[in-house]
């Protein structure tokens, strides 16, 4: 099955919308591509739409906080971390305040509308905020399980979706725990830790691996921040090598991430794909993940140089 | 009107006085312009009570110009929800009182405020949970004169006036200077209250230093109903201070002792 994790947001705002009758949604005029308009069909009265106005977006989204909302404040990626950066950080990261930051069409997989639209830096930018959870689901069975545990979980949360349908690799009932990243496949030559809908492309890439007797652990590393240090020295220790893969800049991002954890626990070699600081640019979005390097292929001759 | 509105003003002013004499550092002229607003509003207009910080029901209040804080830090401690005593912590490294407000650390404080242009924003959402709730609160915020060059307020604004927040309750204080100098000198502010008008907003222009135009100027807000309410108050920078009224030196510089001294004078002989 393929689905998009924009798609996956909006089901599950829904559902939580039905059961938490604390939940709110705010968005800046894009609700009908967001998703967030799921939700908005079925409880208007608690959807708030705040037109092109990402700024008040977020401060807005602080104030229903502090009164014990829940709101989730949906917009692109792009918007919503750099446009919204300081009401991000300082009306909602500074006061903890309970505020989900949602943004969609995150990355090159974004595609026709080109660079200015194609978040490639928001994981750096919000991992580096105090006291911000960083998630992104590798599907949209997990996508709506990270919304869910996004209404259970208390403080500012930062949820990366992709406009892109992308495969469904997680079982519908399997179990997720938002602090643990998840083994998807077992090896002991090299680990592939990838988030969102690169965790599909790494699980393919293991897979011709093993045709050639290379065996790659394959990691979803959903939550990047705060990242599950256990598992990244687990796999420095048990693989003794490293590959990493983001849809985003490798400036900052997932790579950085377990790097940070791999250099002060237990150095091993790392490689890491990604954006190479640059900006995206126009394209059938599929395409580009390839001409980017965000593919089986770019992996598996990663894994293979090294 | 309650008759020691006065000395409630005065008790505040010079606390504000003297605290930022004890940090070495801060803004006495914008916490002086606003403290009178802050006094109508703690001591007779707001439903806030320090032995229930967190009644639902309670009115909210938004420094959206945050680098006041030595203003509310005066009122939230005369009305007892922290000892006056605490106040010369103010800006230390072990202090509760942060150079700019806390939610989190400062018993009192609804919202942290610091980067200018957001408050009003979540002065909105907050009105916008009393309406969802069902729940009759007021929210109040004051803003800069200079901080409504930020865009976001002008976002904030159409948004409150689209939503009828008619629970939003703001100020300008205009006090005419900020860091740089005049207003209109370094981006034209004005017309105030045409502008806010234009967006859709119940405006009204008053001395923010007459307690009861602040008081009258609240009472009829809360009778307007389907519009925000903003209250362009005229005030001046430092006001009960004269070597500090209307300087635009004193913004961010704090009284040595020997100034703190003669403002206290002049304060108490008031």
């Amino acid at each position: 099955m393929n689905s998009a994790t924009r798609e996956a947001f909006g089901k599950a705002l829904a559902e939580l919308g039905a059961t938490n009758p604390d939940v709110v949604s705010l968005d800046a005029d894009l609700s009908c591509t967001t998703k967030s308009g799921t939700f908005a069909a079925k409880f208007p009265d608690r959807f708030f739409n705040m037109g092109i106005a990402e700024a008040d977006l977020m401060a807005t989204a602080a104030g229903l906080a502090t009164c014990g909302k829940i709101p989730f404040a949906s917009t692109f990626a792009v918007f919503a971390t750099c446009r919204a950066l300081d009401q991000i950080r300082n009306s909602i990261c500074y006061p903890m305040l309970n505020v989900k930051v949602v943004g969609t069409h995150a990355g090159p997989s974004c595609g026709e509308d080109g660079g200015s639209h194609q978040a490639v830096e928001d994981i750096a930018i919000m991992r580096s905020l105090p006291h911000m959870v960083v998630v992104v689901p590798a599907d949209d069975v997990e996508a709506e399980k990270v919304v869910h545990a996004a209404a259970e979980y208390i403080g500012p949360m930062y949820l990366r979706f992709a406009r892109l349908a992308s495969p469904t690799v997680h079982e519908r009932d399997y179990d997720f725990d938002l602090f643990r990243g998840e083994i998807m496949h077992e090896g002991n030559d090299v680990a592939i830790i990838a988030c969102g809908m690169m965790v599909p492309r790494a699980l393919d890439a293991a897979k011709q691996l093993e045709a050639e007797g290379i065996h790659a652990r394959v990691v979803n590393m959903h939550t990047i921040k705060p990242i599950d240090v256990e598992l990244v020295e687990d796999c420095a220790r048990t693989c003794g090598k490293i590959v990493t893969i983001e849809e985003a800049s490798m400036v900052g991002g997932l790579g950085s991430a377990v790097c940070e954890v791999v250099a002060e626990y237990c150095p091993v070699p790392v490689k890491r794909i990604g954006m190479p600081d640059i900006f995206g640019k126009s394209g059938p979005g599929a395409d580009l993940l390839d001409e980017f390097g965000l593919s089986a292929e770019h992996i598996i001759e990663v894994v293979k140089s090294f | 009107m309650r008759s020691d509105m006065k000395d409630i003003a005065k008790q505040m002013r010079i606390d504000i006085v003297e605290m930022l004499a004890a940090a070495g550092s801060g803004h006495p002229g914008g916490s002086l312009s606003a403290c009178d607003m802050i006094a109508v509003l703690y001591f007779d207009k707001m439903n806030v009570d320090p032995k229930n910080p967190e009644d639902p029901d309670r009115d909210r209040f938004v420094l959206a110009k945050g680098h006041a804080a030595p203003a509310l830090y005066a009122a939230l401690a005369q009305k007892g929800f922290f000892p006056r005593k605490d106040l010369i912590t103010l800006r230390k490294s072990d202090s509760y009182l942060q150079g700019h407000p806390n939610m989190n650390i400062t018993p009192g404080v609804e919202m942290s405020t610091g980067s200018l242009g957001q408050g009003l924003s979540v002065a909105n959402g907050m009105a916008l949970a009393g309406r969802l709730d069902g729940r009759d609160y007021y929210v109040y915020c004051i803003m800069g004169d200079g901080e409504i060059q930020e865009g976001q307020v002008w976002e904030a604004a159409m948004s409150a006036a689209h939503y009828k927040l008619d629970h939003v309750i703001a100020f300008v204080d205009h006090n005419h200077l900020q860091i740089d100098g005049n207003n209109d000198e370094v981006m034209t502010v004005n017309p105030i209250d045409e502008k806010f008008r234009a967006f859709g907003w119940n405006v009204m222009t008053i001395d923010g230093h007459d307690f009861d135009a602040i008081s009258d100027a609240i009472d009829s807000a809360k009778a307007q109903q389907g519009k925000p309410t903003l209250i362009v108050a005229e005030t001046v920078k430092g006001k009960g201070v004269s070597f500090m009224e209307d300087q635009v030196g004193w913004h961010g510089v704090a009284p040595n002792a020997e100034q703190a001294k003669a403002a206290v004078a002049e304060l108490m002989a008031q």
